[in-house]
């Protein structure tokens, strides 16, 4: 069941400040990932503070670098199902977790970082491994 | 809301995924949640059964944490005293 919507509004608002667009239909998201090119990052938030408390400032920090995605998107698990089912359904074999982040080149996912991979890690150590991520899949020699 | 935590004063492993081996055949990977008189409770469980022909244990966990947790239970207790080792699956990844 979802939460308040008052609760998680300021999760939310976190991801739109660094420039995510919601997607809160599962129409929304076929829009924006269903005939995608180029690169993209997919944000699943979360209500957890334990991983999505340091997953968000992490995706933030990350995108301070110097090598992007062309788009970033998110949406929000057991808050917006339908969107999040969909979204999943854009993963292939990655089982669903919240947080996570996918990364897509031309829709297909190229890098894929689980909630078990955010746990009990600090913000930085988790961008860093974006923007080297982001270098890997997202640079001008791809 | 950056780190803010709803669930203080839990276990140390509290919403943690972890890999439970225990001292017969089966290996549980799941978030952890908590341990009490009934065992350790945890949520969101793969389950690997070294005994029904399901691949190596190693095979599981290294899978587990590539693609995520194939998970067949939303809640499941194991036994305090069939727990033979807890590891964090992000330090097997």
């Amino acid at each position: 069941m979802p939460y308040n919507p008052a609760l998680v509004a300021p999760m939310r608002a976190e991801m739109t400040r660094m420039g995510a667009k919601e997607l809160m239909s599962a129409a929304e998201v076929d829009a924006a990932i269903g005939d995608q090119k180029g690169s993209m990052l997919v944000f699943v938030n979360s209500v957890c503070g334990c991983a999505a408390g340091n997953a968000r400032p992490a995706l933030s920090l990350a995108l301070k670098h110097s090598v992007l995605p062309q788009h970033v998107v998110t949406v929000f698990a057991g808050q917006d199902l339908d969107a999040a089912a969909r979204a999943r359904q854009y993963f292939g074999d990655y089982q669903p977790s919240s947080p996570s982040i996918a990364l897509l080149r031309d829709g297909e996912v190229v890098h894929f970082v689980h909630r078990h991979q955010i746990e009990g890690r600090v913000p930085q150590a988790i961008a860093a491994d974006l923007a080297a991520a982001f270098d890997r899949f997202f640079g001008a020699a791809v | 809301m950056s780190g803010h935590v709803f669930h203080p004063g839990h276990a140390e492993l509290h919403g943690i995924t972890v890999v439970l081996e225990t001292n017969g055949p089966l290996t549980y990977v799941g978030r952890y949640d908590s341990e009490d008189e009934h065992g350790v409770h945890m949520l969101d469980v793969g389950v690997h059964d070294a005994a029904a022909g399901d691949g190596s244990k190693d095979e599981y966990v290294r899978k587990s944490a590539k693609f995520g947790i194939r998970s067949n239970h939303k809640h499941l207790v194991v036994p305090a005293a069939v727990v033979a080792k807890i590891t964090r699956l992000g330090s097997m990844a």
